[in-house]
Order: structure tokens, then sequence, then C-alpha cells
């Protein structure tokens, strides 16, 4: 399926690459001993060497280093024995030093592949570029002051992780599932949090267009975007506004651009006088980067299990289709809670409760999956009660509702309330005759031919027992005394 | 008070352990002296208050039987390019007006815990680029060495305050660093002995940073055996720099007056240049004959990529200075120049707070740096750095030790060579090559020119061998037996 | 190669430094000089030879995760021009500087 903008002018398609800045989940920073928690009092979280006094060096913290091998292996990339750390040098308010610690032209992590699980069951591969780590920069506060702008420093020096991916991707949505299956691995792997508010994890987006078949033409980069929903309007708007270019006869410039979402718009960043020159060389502070082969197995050993690996573990061991697991393993928690009701029961029952049941009342509630009031254990005993018929598929859904409301056990709910099905078929014969005695009319009904009555009867029996009756038996009974 | 001024730092430390004088006594001589000697223009910061506590704290230590060893109570001058906690720190600009680090550099750190008494912080080229000590925001530092007719004469640079504080009995030792010679060539000027240590034997750490792949710390002292007593409280492993060498401090003065009988000295022959003066050549010559005279055998070498060195070396320092200084741009210490934007304020502060010849080697670092440039400068400057690297190596397969001049003339008055910049960096012509291969190296003093001002022979050593290094400096000295010495600061000859 | 004064106002705003136009013509010379005295590198065959990446030779360096730093914020702001107090009531305070328009 291709993805096609009609111009007047014929069609076009959409190049769109993205460019992932994910911070590693670490407790100090990258090149410093101070701490890298959210929300800390301004310049609190900063040493000497993030805030760049003269003579300080860096040393690089080796979680770091393993949360980037771990990372390159959850995007089954080449993972470089051999890295150098780059200068990149430019002048900023909030680089102290002058120049940000990066990976130019020896990154840690190579080319890989990422798999999209698309709506309509089928997969895409995208291909990934590279990785490599980087320090991030402080924050600016432009709006404290008439006059002057403030600067805080805990954020310089947070390692980061950049993730660039080829320029794979056809359409905004694909763009905006690619950010999300990227988000998946991270949090899978915990070497980053994908906490997109907090800004622990943004893109900047290239976007270009050209007639189908053609060469890439030029591209612009929308930088710092912070959300999925704001990556595919960034991308629709841009394209839109260079479809619109080229058809009226302009050019699109390379440039930086930011997204507005209030106004819908990108435009240009500050036009700068001359172009970005960085300068990049390898600082001469840090030695090249040498991994041996046996730490890149100890840590792939270590690994978990990844989303697309358990999504196939799903589908093989529980029969489950790709779209249900995809569903299921988007989220790890997801994935979890579901294996742990899943275990030992009928999955697609499993799948239907959690999918369905639990996350409708948890969205209801605005709670994450981890943040349940029913447990997996829970749930999975409320499971066990329908299937050994203690109560029915029906008066389940009033548990449950019970259940998150209340957080009490499956059993105790049903005992309190009195809510065991009746599957007594000596019961039963009774309710169903009596009902049929009350009902001569729409007996005759069904002798006659109207099957459809038999429903109407089954409804009135459930009524007659409070429910709890079990529904099948009563079918079952009432066929047999109407039509036999 | 001038005798106990005179002593060696070794001396002092013996006549300290036998309670001759005590430390303040001693601190106290060389804060008189320091205050005599204030025309030289040494010191940018002057500490005595500092000194006197540390030399009393020291006598203390002694009285308690807990002398913290060679360097307890000695009075050292100490480069205002090593951070010094709670004292003003300049490298000699103007951008760093008022800087007080909250911290302390490593080395100097070092020497503290030793028990060194620190008399101030030394005048310096601007940022360490410099080999005259002319490039000061404080003003330029006197040669305790007067030329013809009592002219004024550089001391060399870039730690030509520390050189000139040694030279001129202000004190028995001094800390410089040194990139491309900025130790050994001021050294050789100043008729003491000035050393750099292997690339990595010394921390970097709170060092304000020039070239950070040249940078290193280094004692400047009267003889030889003081160097290496200094160096001991200098050196070592530091967890904080990654470019710090895992290497145990080893005891530079083993086997120091064990001579050179067996040794090998490689004279390489690309050191001669053309039109290099007679006396240098002459005394050069003279280093041989004295080395052979110990038993040592002087073979011949060669470093064929020698000449490259000084032009890769203009390349390579610039570029990493460049960055290094980016810092500086008056947002978080130092000076600052108001601005309406944030680039005219940075424009406007690194304008005012750099001299001519540190905003010369930025831009020349930002120029070689920059996009199309890199390959043709940058990266071929260190590929020629690799084969000047390897010249060594092979040639210490040959020879324990190599010996050059130390610089190609002697101190030349205040003021010259200020026309071309390039005339300039030609006095780094021989230190440099041992700079870029991370070489350990020493300059002693070793003979008087014709207008009787001093000349130093240079010895380079293996990665790591400052034993060797000492050992074969010590025949040298001993051999050369260099006693002159310049006027004193107050007036008058010694 | 020689350096115009425009490339010497290029690199000048590269590294932040204002150059007075009256300079700018004594500094081109002053820098021209110098690249075409280093520009005898090229003499220098060099096919095949590494660049020299660091000239320590060891195992890189490295730290624990560990916090072992910040939480000195007076420190980090003793030295600056026009510091700001944080929000009242906190920790910490902030450099400040001309107002940057994005």
């Amino acid at each position: 399926m291709s993805y096609l903008i009609s111009g007047e002018s014929g069609d076009w398609e959409v190049v769109i690459g993205l460019e992932i800045h994910a911070q590693i989940v670490s407790s100090a920073k990258l090149f410093s001993g101070a701490a890298t928690a959210f929300g800390a009092g301004p310049n609190t979280q900063v040493s000497l060497v993030d805030a760049a006094m003269p003579g300080m060096l860096p040393v690089i913290n080796e979680h770091c280093v393993a949360q980037a091998i771990k990372t390159g292996l959850g995007l089954k990339a080449k993972i470089n024995l051999h890295s150098v750390f780059e200068r990149k040098n430019y002048f900023y308010a909030d680089l102290p030093q002058g120049y940000q610690i990066s990976q130019y032209a020896e990154p840690i992590v190579g080319e890989g592949t990422v798999i999209l699980d698309m709506p309509d069951g089928k997969t895409r591969e995208i291909g990934i570029e590279r990785l490599h780590m980087e320090q991030d920069a402080g924050k600016s506060l432009h709006d404290q002051d008439p006059k002057r702008s403030f600067i805080d420093l805990n954020r310089s020096g947070i390692a980061l992780m950049e993730i660039v991916s080829k320029p794979d991707l056809r359409t905004p949505e694909e763009a905006g599932i690619y950010l999300r299956k990227i988000r998946t691995i991270l949090r899978y792997l915990g070497t980053c949090d994908g906490n997109m508010d907090e800004g622990s994890m943004r893109a900047d987006v290239n976007v270009s267009v050209r007639r189908p078949g053609e060469d890439l033409r030029t591209r612009t980069e929308i930088k710092n975007v912070n959300s999925v929903r704001f990556v595919m309007q960034a991308i629709e708007h841009e394209v839109e506004r260079q479809v619109e270019a080229y058809e009226s006869g302009g050019e699109v410039v390379q440039e930086t651009r930011q997204f507005d979402p209030t106004k819908g718009e990108t435009r240009p960043m500050r036009a700068k006088e001359f172009a970005h020159d960085y300068r990049y060389f390898p600082d001469p502070d840090l030695l090249p980067l040498v991994l041996s082969q046996d730490l890149i197995d100890h840590v792939a050993r270590g690994l978990p299990e990844l989303p697309d690996e358990i999504k196939e573990r799903f589908v093989a061991d529980f029969g489950l289709s790709a779209y249900d697991s995809g569903v299921l393993v988007a989220d790890i928690d997801t994935a979890d809670y579901f294996e742990e009701v899943a275990n030992g029961r009928d999955p697609k029952l499993a799948v239907n409760w959690v999918t369905g049941n639990l996350f409708g009342a948890l969205n209801k509630a605005g709670l994450q999956i981890t943040e349940s009031p029913v447990a997996p254990e829970s749930l999975g005993e409320l499971l066990d009660l329908v299937e050994d018929g203690t109560i029915s598929g029906r008066m389940a859904k009033d548990v449950f509702e019970e259940m998150m409301a209340t957080g009490k056990d499956a059993a105790d709910i049903v005992e309190e309330k009195g809510l065991e099905q009746i599957t007594d078929g000596a019961e039963i014969e009774a309710a169903v005759g009596r009902v049929i005695a009350e009902n001569p009319d729409q007996a005759r009904d069904v002798r006659d031919g109207k099957e459809k009555t038999i429903g109407w009867f089954v409804g009135q029996v459930m009524q007659a027992t409070g429910g709890k009756a079990n529904p099948k038996m009563v079918n079952e009974l009432l066929r047999k005394k109407l039509l036999e | 008070m001038t005798a106990l001024t005179e002593l060696s730092l070794a001396e002092a430390g013996q006549g300290l352990e036998a309670s001759d004088f005590t430390a303040e006594e001693l601190t106290r001589a060389c804060i008189e002296a320091l205050e005599g000697g204030r025309d030289l223009n040494a010191f940018i910061t002057e500490t005595p208050d500092i000194a006197v506590d540390r030399a009393k704290a020291s006598d203390a230590r002694r009285a308690d039987g807990k002398a913290a060893g060679s360097m307890d109570g000695i009075p050292i001058a100490v480069k205002d390019l090593f951070c010094t906690e709670g004292v003003l720190t300049t490298a000699g600009s103007h951008i760093l007006d008022g800087f007080t680090p909250a911290y302390e550099s490593t080395v100097s750190a070092s020497l503290k815990d030793s028990g060194a008494v620190m008399l101030g912080k030394t005048n310096l080229d601007e940022f360490a680029m410099g080999s005259a000590n002319v490039t000061s925001y404080y003003g330029p530092v006197k040669n305790p060495w007067k030329g013809p007719g009592g002219k004024d004469m550089v001391p060399g640079g870039s730690s030509g305050g520390s050189a000139a504080a040694v030279a001129g009995g202000l004190c028995p030792g001094a800390i410089g660093t040194d990139t491309g010679g900025s130790i050994r060539q001021p050294a050789s000027f100043t008729g003491i002995v000035g050393m750099k240590p292997t690339y990595g034997r010394c921390s970097r750490w709170g060092i304000v940073a020039f070239a950070s792949s040249l940078d290193q710390a280094g004692p400047l002292t009267r003889t030889v055996e003081d160097a290496a007593i200094m160096l001991g409280a200098m050196a070592g492993h530091d967890a904080k720099d990654s470019t710090s060498a895992p290497i145990d401090v080893a005891d530079f003065s083993a086997g120091l007056k064990e001579g050179v009988k067996g040794m090998k000295v490689g004279i390489p022959e690309e050191y001669t240049l053309d039109g290099m003066p007679a006396e240098i050549e002459a005394l050069w010559q003279q280093g041989m004959d004295w080395l052979k005279g110990q038993g040592a055998e002087c073979i011949d070498v060669s470093l064929p990529h020698t000449k490259f060195a000084l032009p890769a070396y203009y390349i390579v320092a610039p570029a990493e200075a460049s960055s290094n200084l980016a810092r500086y741009d008056g947002v978080r210490y130092g000076l600052r120049v108001e601005g309406e934007t944030l680039d005219d304020m940075y424009m406007a502060t690194r304008a005012l707070g750099f001299g001519d010849e540190v905003r010369r080697r930025v831009l020349i670092g930002t120029y070689v740096l920059s996009a199309g440039y890199y390959d043709a400068y940058y990266r071929q400057a260190q590929k020629v750095r690799t084969l000047i690297a390897r010249d060594f190596r092979e040639a210490f397969e040959q020879v324990d030790v190599l010996l050059t001049p130390t610089a190609p003339s002697a101190a030349f008055a205040i003021g010259d060579k200020m026309d071309d910049p390039v005339a300039m960096y030609l006095n780094d012509v021989f230190t440099v090559p041992a700079s870029m291969a991370g070489l350990p190296a020493i300059s002693v003093p070793a003979g008087l020119d014709g207008d009787g001002l001093p000349l130093g022979l240079h010895l380079i050593a293996k990665p790591f061998d400052e034993v060797t290094l000492f050992r074969s400096a010590s025949a040298l000295e001993e051999a050369a037996g260099f006693d002159a010495r310049p006027p004193s600061p107050k007036g008058g000859t010694s | 190669m020689s350096l115009d004064k425009d490339t010497v106002r290029k690199i000048a705003f590269l590294a932040r430094i204002r150059v007075p136009a009256e300079a700018l013509d004594g500094l081109s010379g002053e820098l021209s000089n110098i690249i075409g005295w280093v520009e005898q590198l090229n003499e220098v065959d060099t096919k095949g030879v590494e660049p020299m990446t660091s000239v320590a030779d060891m195992d890189w360096p490295r730290r624990d995760d560990e916090i072992t730093d910040g939480d000195r914020a007076t420190d980090i702001l003793a030295n600056a021009t026009d510091p700001e107090p944080g929000p009242s009531g906190g920790d910490g305070g902030f450099f400040t500087v001309p107002k940057v328009v994005e």
C-alpha cells in the first residue's frame, strides 16, 4: 500500500526519517557523578565538570555504555567494538563547555532493524542507521524575566542515546508506530523510560517528498517533537507545505524547523547568519571506547525477552492471533499481566478479559495497568470461577466491576452476594417448569415453530432465578420441555 | 637570610630534618626574597599568609615526628594555570578576572599533602600560549639573567614566572606545565632544571586546559635531584582524569647518581638545523663528550619526521585549544562584557578577555577544524604525529636516551621576535617532538653563550622511563658543573 | 592557502570573538602566514597511517553509576556574574544571560 499525496501536477511520495533522543536510565550522568533525577532545584544536580569549570575532565559512566549496548542488541544492530567520542563545537548558553561530547564518525552501534506491526496485520521492516551516545544540554528559561534568560544546568551532561532511522518510513502513521515501537523496546530493556512528557524521549523528524521513483529531494528537519501525536501532525503539515512549494514552482530549502501544535504549522527556527560548522574532532580527554566481544555476549545473555519474541511466543504457545499478541506486547507490563492470567487457563478467555474488560475499566478510571486494583492473580481467579461454572460469564462482568471498585477477591464477592450460579438440574427444571406453566400462550408459540421465543423464555427463567441459573442448562431444559 | 634561599630543595629538606632551621624560617626567607624580587614580575598572586600557615603546620608535624616526606616544609611557587582552592587563578588572562576556584588541582593538592608550602601563583604566557612570557595580561616576566648592557631578557615561556622565581633565588622549586616546551625552554633560558614527565604521569585535573593531548605538569628546580624529588610528590594516577596512566609512582631518584656507564645515547641527526648558532652546536658536541667521558656510548640515530613536528604541533595544539577555550564565555565565571544579545555578549567578552596570541591560536584552531579543512590540516597533523612517535619508538630500540639542545638560542630581549608569530614558534623546535610523542624530557643547564646567557641541553627518554632520564641528566649535570648565577634581583651580583 | 578578510570574519564568528573591521587585514595576513607555514605538512606521505587517537596506551577508564557529585549549587554559582536565586523556598539558583529569542 503506498501513501501518496495528490498534488495538482501528480502524485508525491513521502520520505521520513526519525532521530530519537532517548535519555539513558542511569543514576548518574554520562561523564560526571551528578544525579539525573527529574525536578530538582536549579543547578543542584551539577558537578564542576557539568558546569565546565576550568581544568575539569570527563570520565565515562560504564553503566551508560552497557545500556547503549543493550539497546543496540534490542534493535538487532551491530555493536561496534571500536567507537570514538568526538566534540561537537558550538556556542549556546545551555552548553557550558562550548561543545557537546558526542559520537560522529565512529558510533557505538551500527545498522539494525525494527519490525513494525501494522494495523492490517502485516509487518514492515524499518532500518536503523546507527545509535550513538551523547551528552544532553542544560535548560534555558526565556520567560522568567523581561531582559534575561535563566540557565539551569541540571540536565547538562545527562546521557542520551541518539537513535537514527534510515529514511524508510513512508507515512505519518508509520512514523507514529515506529516511535511507539522504539519506545516499547527501550522500556522492555529498561534503558529508557520513554516518558515524552518529561522529556526523556523526543524526536527530530526529517521530511522530504518526491515523485514516486525519483531520487531523494531536499529534506527539512523538525526538531524536538515531544509526542507521537505531534510527530504525525508535524509530518502532515510539513508534507503539505513542501508539496505546495514544489507545485507552485518554488523550492524547499534545507533548514531546521519547529512544530507549533497550537497553530498546526511548522516554521523555520531562528535564522542563523552562518550554517553550523560543528568542527567535530575526537575528544582528546577521552580514550577510544574499545569493547570486547565477550562483553557484548555477556550483555546479550542478560537481555530480557523482547516484544517481538514474546509476541511470537504468545502466538505459538497460546494460539493467539498476531493482532491480539501485538496489542498485548505493546507494553511490557501488559504482556507480563496477560501472561500471568493466561498461564494454565483458556488464553482466548484471558485475552478477551484483559484487552476488553480490564483495559476498558482502567481507561475509564484513568489508571495504568501497573496501578490496576485487580491484580493478575485475582483476575485469574475470576476466570477460574467462570470456567468451573460457579458463576456465569455475564455474572462475572458484575463481579469484575465490584473487584475494580473494592479491590476484593472474586470468591469473596460471589459468596457475600450469593451470586453462585445455579447448576442443580432439579432446581432449574423446577424453575423452567414453573415459567412454562405460567406462560401457556408463549409455550404454544414455540411449539408452533417460533424458535425465537425460546430466547424470551430463557430471559424469564433467568429473571425468576435472580440471574443465577446456568443459561446453557436453562436453554437445554427449555428446549427439552417445550419441543419434545 | 640569603643563605637559606640559596639552598637546593634537597639541601633544604635535609636542613629541616636536621633542625638547622624551621620551615617557617625558610618560608619567611623566601617571602622576603619574593618581595625583593618583584621587579621580575614573576608572581601574579603572592600568598604569604597561606605560606606561613602551611610552614607552621609543617613544623608542628615535624615536632610530632610526623613529617610527611622530603617535600614537607619546602616552599614552592605554583604556575597560575593550576586551580588553587580559594586563591585567585587567572591563567595569565583578563578573561578569568576574579576567578576563585572552589577546588584544588590534583597536582597542587598532592604537593600540599606532601607538606609543600605555596608561596604564590606565578606569571605565565596567557593560557600557556607562548615561549617568552610576554603575552600575559599581567605583564611580561623578566629573566633574572640580564642581557648585554643590562637589557631585560625574556625568561622563556610559557612557565616564565616559575622559571624566574627559581632562577632568581626566590624559592627552591616551582611547578609549571609543558605543552610544547613550556617548562624545558624557560629552564634553558634561565639556567635551571626543567622537566616534562611522560604524558599521563601527572594528572591534568584542575589544570586550566590548553592542549589536552599535550599538557603535562612538571617541576622547575635548580638541580636534577630536586626535580626527581618534586616529581615524586606530583605524579600518580588520578581516576578523575581519563588520560591519567594507571601506573605506580616510581622512586624517581633511584640510581640517580649511578652514572651512564654502558648507556647508549642517541644523537638525532635531524636536530642539526640550517643556520644553527655555532654556540648551540658546540654545546651539543660538548654534551656528547661529557657523556662519553662518563662511559656512555653516543650513537647517531635518525628521526626522519623531526622537522614536521613543529608545524604539526601548531595545528594540533591550537585546534584543541580553540575547543578548550570555548568555555570562557562570561556566563559562569570570569570577565563578562554585557551585550544586547547572547552572541554580542560572547563576542565582546572574548574580544576583550583574550590577548592577541590567544586570539591568533583560537582562530587558527577553529580554521583547521572547520568544514573542508579538517582532513587537510588536523587529520594530516595527527597522522604525522603517529609517524613522529614511530620514529622515536624505532630509535629507542637502539638507544636508552636521546641528547639534543633545548633551544635554538639563548634568551632574547623582551620585545624581540614580536613581528612574526612564526619566529616566536621556532623557539620550540627542539622541545616539541618529545611533546608530540608524549615522551619524558628534561633540560639541564649546561653553559653560557657569548653574552653570558644560559644554554641548556635536552634529554629525552622512553615512555615512563623517568628514572633513566633523571640518571642521565644527573650525569650530564655533574659533568657540566654549571654554577653560574644571575645577578641578585635586588641588584649587585651574588 | 591565504585567508581573506571574509574567511577571517566567518572564523571569528564561529569562535565568537569580535574582531574590529580595521583589524581584519592585519589578522588576515598573520593567519595566512601561519597557515602557509604549517602547510609544509602536505609534503608528508601519510598513506596508510592512522591518525594518533591518544598518546596514552591503556584500557579506557570508567566510573561506576553512582551519585558522587552535585548538590553544590553555591560553588557552581560562586563566580557567576548576575546569578539569580532559585524559586523561593527551594535550593539552587540560575545563571543569567541576555534574553535569547528562539
